[in-house]
Formats: structure tokens, sequence, C-alpha cells
């Protein structure tokens, strides 16, 4: 698990990129809780954590595709986008890389 | 006492009293008989208005105007003798004559009474001293709104019924501290039980709203003007505003002075018939059964039975009394009350958490009443189920299935637009029979949705279930919660809301997909005129960095040049920078301005900062460039001064956000170098004058502006092209091109509007309003909304040193 950074780092309803691992990540701050996805859009490589948030998905801001934040299925068709762990311990965001979520564990925002 | 039945004499029928239900009689007269002389005797000096939606205009600050219930073209073509500002003095019946203020006297065949009533005030030491209000009319409503937006410190509304919550909500929203004082343990009392109104306060304390229950104001305090209240037992309240709300006295003065029969109200039988010959009465002033009802649905269906009398049908359906129903109208509260709200079996479904409460109420086997607190659906149903005495054998399954239900369920009595009194059969009526195939037309035909909008989406799901699914799909704002544009600008005004999250806690929107946050964004501010709560979740990330994102995650800068004009030290400037930040492209747009292509998001603070110009909003929805020729100048075919024009034009709307960008152009002369003939808003200077275009495009689709008008001077056409942005500003749909919008209000109706010289005074002073609050958001340099509003995880954060910013670790380039 990786410290990327603290709750107050990400404005609520937001995202925020990040290198984790040598991975470009995306995090995200949901009013539903916090989520991780990779930061590559997998149509054409649009920054998601600049993406519109709402309570369970993001919109790509280069041609509007939409990703289940907890899932990352695609929800506008095409290819699904990794998603990864995120735990938050007090006032630090934890990621786990590359291992999916589990959401019973996990403490809203 | 009995109606002769012949024809009327000339001097046809008389309503006295310009309220909502001497409106409603006038109408429903006129339904039956297009002939019989109809005179309306207002006491107030305007036309009848909409008086249960003051509180709106409390919360929002617009002209009482818009609250008018027709306008004044309706009372010419309906033939209705309008008498504003007069009032009665004298009744004689038996001579069936009226005396007017003045000495004038009127006669009349058949005479209706809707005098209404008056505001109770508490007859308590102090209650006269300036700063206490009652909350009637729009002059009260105006004075309320200038002291609590004008420096009350705390007011206090006396009276916890449903008006003076609306009125406590209004003050609240002014930014004025308030609190409602209530004789009783529990809000509302009349319409609520004790389960309901314990969930009251603390949903009103979210909204800025106090609540003090078991105080009796004993006097009111202050010297010169009020400073407070005393209640029994010693305790007081400091207030410099006090609004009064406990309740209404039926105007019964010239009808007891004429010798009719009143004891509260005016003394009514099943007709309406009071116990004067060829008199009615109908709405606040009337008493029916022992009861004088004071809400709107009930003074309709007396209208209408008034209305049949007047006429001459009494065979038609006599009045029985009305379940009365309630509908709160305050921000983030939702509450309906249906009939009585106790009864010997009660089902219940409360979520205290989630403040919901919902209730059914049975005696005798038949549904009664219904309460519904934070949850409303099925209010129609239920409504529909208590009028008709619907046999409920399991209450709670009942309650259930009116949640589910959909407008296919309702009986076609089940009243949908309590404003207008529409019920679902007129509704349906008006596809089936009268061939109307659109919401619109049907909410034109049957006035259903026009009065506080809410029964809105209700009315385009009935009209698309008659119509077989044909009826044409609503234009969505947002389509997950089925809201439109005008069912939230409705909800906006009606409710005060000042944010993208009021608005979502309110009715949901934008929380599902949320593709409609940006939409919904524009529009919370476009009504608060700028003055609403910025939420930079809802906005596309251009409008969250102000810059325009590139395919490669990089943004573009444009810096303002007004009308396309700049000087050797500004682009000495953008050299400078352009050098500095390894910008990869500097490159001249179509609309006359340099461009800076391909520069990192964190730079973007510094870059501005370093640029000095202001922002030229190339990445937003919002007023873009003024493109202009050197016209005059220098250009020896010039007949204007195009430029000097352009850059007015350009300063003036500087910094407006638009439902989609607005490009402009200005041309010396008709050889139109600066292309204003396809531009959204284009002018150019023709012999005598300047010619004024809009709705042109020349991108995908090329389309010809329009010719508005042509003007003499310079300064009007800045005036009407600023009439025409700020028109569209209020009334194009989000994304909605100005290509678009022209075609689909039609050029004919946006002249009458545009052209005309009330809209336009309307329009500009909006329009300045709404330019007061404008900032250039390339200050945010310097007071960034977040301490990571342009820097990703990787660097440090905006408020750290500047100089650590290094290139980013990768990845988003």
């Amino acid at each position: 698990m990786i410290h990327a950074c603290n709750v107050d780092d990400v404005p609520m309803g937001e995202g925020r990129a990040i290198t984790l691992a040598g991975r470009r990540i995306a995090l995200f701050r949901s009013p539903t809780g916090w989520y991780a996805l990779d930061h590559a859009c997998p149509h054409l490589g649009g920054p998601l954590a600049d993406g519109i948030v709402s309570d369970c998905s993001v919109i790509c801001p280069l041609h509007a595709r939409r990703f289940d934040l907890a899932t990352g299925r695609a929800l506008s068709g095409g290819e699904d986008v990794a998603t990864h762990g995120v735990e938050i311990h007090g006032n630090r965001v934890m990621v786990r890389v590359g291992e999916p979520p589990v959401f019973a564990d996990r403490e809203a925002a | 006492m009995t109606f002769r039945s012949r024809e009327p004499r000339r001097a046809g029928i008389v309503v006295i009293g310009g309220g909502i239900a001497g409106q409603a009689v006038c109408e429903a007269v006129r339904e039956r008989d297009r002939d019989v002389p109809i005179t309306l005797i207002c006491g107030e000096p305007v036309l009848p208005y909409d008086r249960v939606r003051l509180s709106e205009i409390l919360v929002s600050g617009e002209d009482p105007d818009t609250l008018k219930l027709r306008p004044p073209e309706w009372f010419e073509d309906n033939r209705i003798e309008v008498r504003l500002g007069r009032w009665v003095h004298w009744c004689r019946p038996d001579e069936r004559l009226l005396g007017l203020d003045g000495g004038e006297t009127v006669a009349y065949d058949r005479l209706a009474l809707a005098t209404g009533s008056q505001p109770l005030m508490l007859p308590i030491p102090g209650a006269d001293l300036p700063g206490v209000y009652p909350f009637r009319d729009p002059g009260d409503c105006e004075a309320i709104r200038l002291a609590a937006a004008g420096g009350a410190r705390h007011a206090a509304v006396i009276g916890g019924g449903l008006l003076g919550l609306e009125a406590a909500r209004g003050i609240a929203a002014q930014g004025c501290a308030v609190t409602v004082v209530h004789l009783l343990d529990r809000l509302m009392e009349r319409q609520l039980d004790a389960g309901a109104a314990r969930l009251l306060p603390p949903a009103l304390r979210a909204l800025g709203v106090d609540v003090a229950l078991r105080k009796s104001t004993e006097r009111i305090t202050g010297a010169a003007r009020v400073d407070g209240l005393e209640f029994t037992g010693g305790e007081r309240l400091d207030a410099d505003l006090v609004v009064m709300s406990i309740g209404i006295r039926p105007e019964v003065s010239l009808a007891r002075s004429a010798g009719i029969d009143c004891r509260r109200g005016i003394v009514v039988d099943d007709h309406m018939r009071t116990s004067a010959p060829d008199v009615v009465a109908a709405g606040e002033c009337a008493e029916h059964d022992g009861i004088v009802y004071g809400l709107v649905a009930p003074i309709l269906e007396q209208a209408r039975v008034a209305a049949a009398t007047l006429c001459g049908r009494e065979g038609g359906p006599p009045y029985r009394g009305s379940v009365p129903s309630a509908k709160l109208k305050v921000a983030g509260i939702d509450l309906v009350s249906v009939g009585d709200a106790e009864g010997e079996v009660e089902a219940v479904a409360a979520d205290a958490e989630a403040g919901v409460y919902r209730k059914l109420i049975v005696r005798g086997g038949r549904a009664v009443g219904a309460v519904l607190l934070g949850d409303t659906r099925g209010a129609e149903a239920l409504l529909a189920a208590v009028q008709a005495g619907e046999e409920v054998a399991d209450p709670l399954a009942r309650l259930a299935a009116a949640a589910a239900a959909g407008p296919g369920d309702l009986p076609d009595d089940a009243q949908i637009c309590n404003c207008n009194g529409v019920c679902k059969g007129a509704i349906v009526a008006a596809v089936e029979q009268d061939g109307c195939t659109t919401p619109r037309e049907v909410m034109a035909r049957t006035r259903a949705g026009t009065g506080c909008g809410s029964c809105k989406t209700m009315v385009i799901d009935i009209v698309a279930l008659a119509a077989g699914g044909l009826s044409d799909e609503p234009h969505y704002l947002c389509p997950c919660r089925k809201q439109t544009r005008e069912d939230l600008a409705a909800q906006i005004r009606g409710c005060g809301l000042q944010s993208v999250s009021e608005v979502a806690a309110h009715c949901g929107t934008g929380r599902d997909c949320g593709a409609c946050k940006p939409a919904l964004a524009y529009l919370v501010s476009e009504i608060n005129a700028n003055r609403h709560r910025e939420e930079r979740d809802a906005r596309f990330i251009n409008d969250r960095v102000h810059a325009n994102i590139q395919k490669d995650g990089t943004f573009s800068v444009v810096p303002r040049m007004y009308g396309g004009v700049t000087t050797p030290d500004e682009l000495r400037r953008i050299a400078d920078v352009a050098e500095k930040y390894d910008v990869p492209m500097v490159k001249v747009t179509g609309g006359q301005r340099l461009d800076l292509l391909g520069v990192r998001k964190q730079d973007l603070p510094a870059i501005w900062r370093e640029l000095g110009m202001p922002s030229g909003h190339a990445y937003a929805k919002a007023v873009r460039t003024v493109k202009t020729c050197v016209g005059s100048d220098f250009c020896r075919f010039g007949l204007g001064d195009s430029v000097n024009l352009g850059i007015e034009i350009e300063r003036a709307w500087e910094g407006l956000y638009t439902p989609a960008k607005v490009k402009s152009g200005v041309s010396g002369c008709p050889r139109n170098c600066a292309e204003a003939t396809v531009k959204d808003i284009g002018v150019v200077a023709v012999e005598g004058g300047w010619q004024v275009r809009v709705g042109g495009a020349a991108g995908a689709s090329v389309r010809e502006a329009d010719i508005l008008a042509t003007v003499a001077t310079k300064a009007e056409a800045l005036r009407l092209t600023t009439v025409f942005l700020q028109y569209y500003r209020e009334n194009a749909d989000y994304l909605e091109r100005t290509y678009d919008f022209v075609p689909r209000i039609g050029l004919e109706r946006l002249r009458e509007i545009v052209l005309d010289e009330q809209h336009q005074a309307q329009l500009l002073e909006r329009f300045r309003i709404a330019k007061a609050a404008v900032s250039d958001p390339w200050l945010e340099r310097d007071e960034p909304y977040h301490p990571r509003q342009f820097t990703d995880l990787d660097e440090p954060a905006d408020d750290e040193d500047a100089a650590l910013v290094g290139p980013p670790s990768g990845g988003a380039r």
C-alpha cells in the first residue's frame, strides 16, 4: 500500500493524477467515497483525473467516455479502465496499485 | 332565494375582487358565456396576480409583474372590463346597485363577491411600529425583502403556518438571520401531525431558519422602530424586522353592510349563493358549511360552481366542500399535506435520519388524509384517493403503491396542477380532443404547469401517456432525473437555490451521471446574477483552470485583446512568456487573438501573472472575441468606427458566461471584412447607421445571421446587441448556439421582445446586475479556490513556492 496524498489534497467532487509504482493513476474524491482508476482513458489517453465526477462515475474531458468509479466499467461503450484499491487511514490516502478495490472495508470520505 | 332564468340585462355580471377567486370566476363565466358583459372591480391598482407565489418573489426579488395571472390583452380579448384601484363602498342588493369611491354607481344583474381576506394582526402593543409587516401583497413583500437584504440583523416571523414558514425562508435567503415564533408546540398544526411536525424544525434550521415554539408574543418593543419581541413570562427576542403571519380574516364588511348573512365569512350554500338574490360569493371571503378555505384548490372549485350559478346553470354539480391540500414551497423541504392529519387508523413509513415521513390516514375504512414529508412521491394519487374517499383495506400497502404510481394509475379527476386547478382528465382531453401534441401546447391550453411549475414533469408524463408516447421528447437538461431547464429554473427561483449541490439536494439532478453539472452550474449562476455559490466540481476542466484542454492534456492560453487590437508591449510579454515556458506553438486565431498552445497546467498561474493581461475566455461558454476590421480609422472604404465599437462591446460584455460560446464581429462597411454576417452577434456599418445581426454561423454548417434591426448610432448598436445577449443568456438551452436559438424563437417573436422598450429596460437592468458581479478568472492565480487548483499530486501545491515547480514527472503531458 502506498501513501499517495492527504485527504485535503483532492477537492471534494474532483480528481487528481499521481504516479505510483511507475503507474499513472487518477484518484477521485466523490461524495460516496474515494476511488482510483488508471489516469489515461483507454480511448485516446485523455486525462481522467480532469473529468467531471458524479456520485459514481467520471466523464473523460476529451471525448466524454464515462466510467464507473468503483468497477472501472465503461458506461458509454468501449474498453473498461483498470481500478485500484484505496483506503483512508486518518488523513492519509493509501492506494493498492494493481489491486482492485474491496468496498466492504473502505471508509467513506 | 332563486335566480330568475332570463336573459341578463345589459348591466351583466360584476365581480368584486381581483384576487385568484375573482379572476377564476371571470374565466369560468367567460368559458360558459361568450357574450354576457363582465366587469371586474379590483381594489389593488394591479391586474389579478398569483398571491400564492408571493414567497417566490420574496426569495428571488423578481418583478411582481411576473405573478400576473393574465396579461392585459387577455382582458381585452375576453371583453372583461377591469376597474383597477377602485373600491366598492356600498351594495344595495334590492336595487342591484353598487357605489364606488368617488360617488360613481355601477349596476349589475348578477354579482360575485370575491373580496378575499385581510391578514390578521395581533392586537398587541407595538404592532404598529415601523419595521412590523404583514405578508400579504407585493408591497409587503418588497418592504420585507429590502429590510432583510438591507441590513436587518435579526428577523422574527410570528406564526409558524404555511405562509409564515415561506416568509421566513425568503428572509433567510436574503442572508438575514430569522426566527419563526409559534404559539403552539408544533408548526403547521392545521396540516401536520406531531410526527411530521417534529422533523420540520431541524430541516428549517439547516436552511437558516430558527424555530421557537410555545411562545406567546405579548408586546412588540421599540422606540422609533421595532427592536424586539417580548413573550409571556418575560423572555425576549431581539428583532429589527418582524413579519406577522398568524392567519387571515375574511373580508366581509361590504357584504355585512349590505345586509347579507355573514358569520366568519359570507355564508353560501352548495351553489355558492348568498342570502341576497343574484349574489354569489367565492374564495377566502366565503364560508361554506362552516368552513372558510384559504387554499388555492378549494377556491378554484368554488369559483367554478359560482360561475355556473352566475350563468343560470344551477343544475350543475353543487359544491360539497373541499379536501384541503397544501404544499410547502420551501427549498430543500418537500412537504405535502392532504385532508386530515390524524385519524383512527394511520399507516406511517418514516426514516427520521433521512427526514422522510409518509403517512396515510384512514377512517371507517376510507382514505381521509395523507402527510408526505421529504419524499412526496404519489402525492397526486393520494390526493385523488382522499377526494374520492377510496376504500383502503391495507393502508401500508396503499401508501407503498402510491409511491410507485405512474401517471397511468391516476384517475381522471386527480388534480395535477394545484395552482390552476387542472386535473388529469383535462390534460388528457387537451391531447385527445383538442389535438395538442406537445407538453408546451397542452400547458398553453390548460394552464397546467404554468403556476409554480412543480407539477410540470407530471404534466409532461401525462401528455406522453395520452399521446401514446408520440409526444415529442422534451429537451431535458438532466435526462437522468427528467428535469428540463424550465423545471429547474422554476425550482431554483422558487426555492432560492444558490449552488449546484443545493439543486442536487433538492431534486437529485447532477448526481447520477454528472454530465449535466456544467449546465446546472450555468443555470444557477445566471439565475442568481452571478451571485451564486461557485462549486468547481460542477465545472468542466476548462472552467476549473480557465484554459482550454488539448488532446495531450496540456492547455492553451489566449489573453484578451479587445477588438483584436494589441500593443508592442503586450506582444513583447507574450513572446517572453512563450520562450520562458517552452510554449510549443504560438498561433493567431480566427478571432484575431494570439494563442499559446501546449501549456502545462501547473504553469498557468505564473504565465497569467507574467502576461498581465485578462483572460480571453477562449476556453469557456462565454463571450469570446469581438472581431473587427480597421474601419474608418485607416480604411479608405470605412463608413463606421468598427474598431472602437468592437472594443466598447467587448469591454461591456467581457467576463459574462453564456449558454454556449458567443463570437462576435463588427465591420466598418458592407464589404464586411470582420465577417460579421456569420457571427453569433454581428454589427455592420451601412449608409446612415449600423445593421445588427444575430444567429450567424460559419462552422460545420453555415448560416447567414438574421438582421434584427438597423439603428442610427453606435450607442444604439451597443444597446441592442446587449439586449439580445442578455435575452440569449436567459432563454437558451445550455450549449444551444445562437444559430439554433434564433430560429427556435423565431425572428418575428425575437424582434417583438428585444425591440420593445419595456423588455429592453428590464433585460439591460438584469444584464448590469450580472455584469457587476464579474471578475477576471485569471486573478485566481493569486487566490486559488483550492491549494491544488492547478497541480496534480506529484507537484508541490499551488500555494507553495512557485520556484520549486519543476517539470512534471511524466504521464499526463
